[in-house]
């Protein structure tokens, strides 16, 4: 055997005995191997869609939607295009999602310190609700709310009512709407600029108090400085709102400002669902906080609210903030859920538009990328709120 | 004698005043305890009355169809006409015994491997993900050896949802070792392109991966190749919590001590024995709680299959219930459907959590 053949044969075999040599070998043949994967399902695709007739592109988005959608934040039409119809799915999304996340953590923060309360009955109905509604899968609770609970609502001819300006049927809520007149609009300014001088006012009395150790302001000088200048801009502005009141025309109700079934039922069911989720991670955050912090808290003199609010609120927010930035985030996607019920967000009107235009690649990759940077954003906001709940490093 | 007479007295007035005394300080201990209390207990008795009056004293048990349900109350009625569908799906009613003998067989190698004590686990344990599948699949589907065949469009029910699941499940926690391995690779590559699959899954929601299983992987594949639905949807679902699963398990593999690692290395383990051997029975059993939370979420989540038109157990009662002949049967419906899923969710976080005290007490012991 030639030497230069035993060299050879010796570096192919380095190639798998040296570490560092064989690392690279594998990291090479596992990109390829994705790489071509890839390519393969590309090509597959492009080969697909011209034997199928399928157009690709996003030349779509300016076509004619056609269709309707039961509620939308902004104007819709069966005119308008795609991307509006778009536009619609991702406020609705935005909506539900905003509301899921206020309701379910209220709720969630509200069972979590239940199931820690030393009332028995208290701690066994939110131990009750905890484990109930989380091990039953969410689609199966919009359908109850919304087929079982909402649809059992009478027709809107035999709409319930309170006092003939709101309307509960199994066509939704509704209730009258205000519609601002001229001059409006100067009254949530003040409102915004009272609040901020409220603001200020309390940092300048509180400083004051610790200097002087004392309370010295009246109570009532703060929620003064809110209401009089709102109430004079007011009534200065001669009240500037009119209401439209719903009324039952033919076969629907004509004016005010309809909730939608749909959205009452997808809000309900994520929000008590996710809720039982946040409890869990309520409770396990507030067991996390040591107990001789509450015990160090009362010997120095601390109230027991005080002792909440300063030392076992702060201390369990660390812990808690985590789980709930996922929570919010299951949420957000969960919301998807409401395409089941028809309630036009993202995922509705993305497989409306799916079906009618063909074109899956698009329209999957549009929707896909859109609740990847909704979580997204999400993420960076609790991560920010994260960081001011969090040990402070020196 | 009078010792044990007055014991005996002593203990018929603690027996009377101890509830007494426990009420007081759980029920009653503040004033707006005691209101809610009173609240809470008004609200939930007058609720648990009226379920009981609908669902039991007022149900209807017997007949055959929607006019032998003339009270107010549940029309159980419908689950019993509809109990063979809702179990079994479209499956021909002569080979019911097919998918009972496959549950069976199901039942008892999950029991075998899951019982703690039982004799042979690890050899049960690799039937199970081995032989198991094939036998069920060839009870299921049939086609070779005499059975006839079911299409899996005829599967449904109770059924194809633990079907489902199950392969969900063993498919998931697959590649979720394989994926949560990659994120913690040496190799940068390996590692990003875990990291990047993971994290993109994770920033979905299951539908868009439904959908893109059901209508996109054909246009994935070569002309002429295709699955069918059912497949494609647990294969979107498999590889959808693989990503959460691996999440689970990496926080396993990154409880455990550096030490095991660096053992296992220097005893001249490869990569893959040393993982396999040393590293991941000791990752699996500590991230064993957050694996059981994802099983729990793929369990809840086969109802998602509905949403691109395959009958699992949800899907059949909605449409059941959508039924002109039963319209108005929904609660029943949804309330057949909340116990099953219940039962299941539940019981397997009851016994996870048992697991989890189990290990938690022997750990304790190891480290004296």
């Amino acid at each position: 055997m030639a030497l230069s053949d035993v060299t050879a044969t010796a570096r192919l075999a380095s190639l798998w005995h040296n570490p560092a040599k064989r690392a690279l070998v594998l990291q090479v043949m596992a990109v390829v191997f994705v790489a071509v994967f890839i390519l393969w399902i590309a090509n597959n695709v492009l080969d697909n869609l011209a034997r199928l007739n399928i157009a690709s592109g996003y030349g779509f988005l300016d076509q004619r939607a056609g269709f309707g959608v039961p509620t939308s934040l902004i104007e819709f039409t069966p005119e308008s295009s795609y991307l509006r119809a778009f536009a619609v799915g991702i406020l609705n999304t935005l909506l539900i999602s905003m509301m899921g996340i206020v309701a379910a953590t209220v709720l969630g923060f509200t069972m979590g310190v239940a199931r820690l309360s030393s009332n028995w009955l208290i701690r066994t109905l939110a131990t009750a609700y905890v484990e109930g509604l989380r091990n039953i899968p969410l689609l199966l609770q919009i359908f109850f709310w919304y087929f079982a609970v909402l649809g059992a609502l009478p027709q809107p001819r035999q709409a319930l009512s309170i006092s003939d300006s709101v309307f509960l049927s199994n066509r939704g809520l509704v209730m009258p709407f205000p519609i601002p007149q001229d001059g409006f609009w100067l009254t949530p300014l003040v409102l915004i600029a009272s609040i901020a001088a409220w603001f200020i006012y309390r940092r300048r009395m509180e400083d004051r108090d610790r200097l002087e150790g004392r309370k010295a302001h009246p109570r009532w000088v703060g929620p003064a400085i809110v209401v009089l200048p709102v109430l004079t801009i007011w009534l200065l502005t001669g009240g500037p709102l009119t209401w439209s009141i719903p009324q039952f025309q033919g076969f629907r109700f004509v004016g005010g400002f309809t909730v939608v079934p749909e959205l009452v039922a997808v809000w309900f069911a994520l929000s008590i669902y996710t809720g039982a989720f946040i409890a869990e991670a309520v409770r396990g955050g507030i067991l996390a906080v040591d107990r001789g912090q509450t015990d160090a808290a009362r010997a120095i003199g601390l109230t027991r609210r005080q002792t909440l609010r300063l030392v076992v609120i702060p201390q369990a927010l660390r812990v808690i903030t985590p789980p709930l930035t996922n929570q919010y985030l299951n949420l957000t996607k969960n919301s998807s859920l409401g395409a089941a019920v028809g309630y036009p967000e993202l995922m509705n009107v993305s497989g409306t538009i799916l079906n009618q235009t063909g074109q899956a690649v698009e329209v999957l990759a549009v929707t896909m990328a859109v609740y990847g940077s909704i979580c997204l954003m999400i993420a960076m906001v609790m991560n920010k709120f994260n960081a001011t709940v969090g040990i402070a490093e020196r | 004698m009078m010792g044990p007479e007055r014991n005996n007295q002593a203990g018929i007035q603690a027996a009377i005043l101890r509830p007494v005394a426990w009420a007081r300080l759980n029920l009653f201990g503040t004033v707006l305890d005691s209101v809610l209390t009173i609240a809470a207990a008004y609200i939930s008795i007058s609720l648990i009355a009226a379920a009981f009056q609908w669902a039991i004293l007022d149900a209807t048990w017997s007949g055959e169809s929607r006019a032998d349900c003339v009270s107010d109350g549940a029309c159980w009625v419908f689950i019993k006409v509809r109990f063979n569908q809702f179990m079994y799906g479209f499956y021909s009613a002569d080979e019911y015994w097919r998918v009972n003998l496959a549950a069976l067989l199901v039942a008892a190698s999950g029991v075998w491997v899951l019982w703690p004590r039982a004799p042979y686990r690890a050899y049960a344990a690799l039937f199970a993900i081995t032989g198991l599948p094939l036998i069920a699949y060839w009870l299921l589907h049939g086609g070779v050896f005499g059975l006839s065949v079911v299409e899996s469009a005829k599967w449904g029910g109770v059924f194809l949802t633990v079907v489902v699941a199950l392969s969900g499940i063993v498919l998931a926690i697959f590649f979720g070792v394989l994926l949560a391995l990659g994120r913690r690779s040496e190799l940068p590559a390996v590692r990003w392109l875990s990291t990047s699959y993971i994290e993109l899954i994770r920033a979905v929601p299951l539908i868009t991966i439904l959908f893109m299983a059901s209508v996109m992987l054909p246009l994935f594949l070569p002309e002429g190749v295709s699955f069918a639905k059912v497949l494609r949807a647990m294969i979107g679902l498999a590889f959808f919590w693989a990503a959460y699963m691996a999440e689970a398990i990496r926080g396993g593999l990154q409880a455990v001590p550096r030490g095991q690692y660096e053992a296992a290395k220097s005893i001249g383990l490869s990569y893959w024995r040393s993982m396999v051997f040393v590293v991941l029975p000791q990752a699996l059993k500590a991230a064993l709680p957050g694996i059981m939370n994802t099983i729990i979420s793929l369990v809840k989540d086969t109802t998602l299959l509905l949403l691109i038109g395959i009958f699992e157990l949800l899907g059949i009662v909605q449409a059941a219930a959508a039924d002109p002949q039963w319209l108005g049967n929904y609660v029943e419906g949804y309330v057949f459907v909340a116990a099953i899923f219940f039962f299941f969710c539940f019981g397997m976080s009851l016994y996870s959590r048992r697991l989890e005290h189990r290990m938690g007490s022997s750990q304790q012991n190891l480290g004296g």
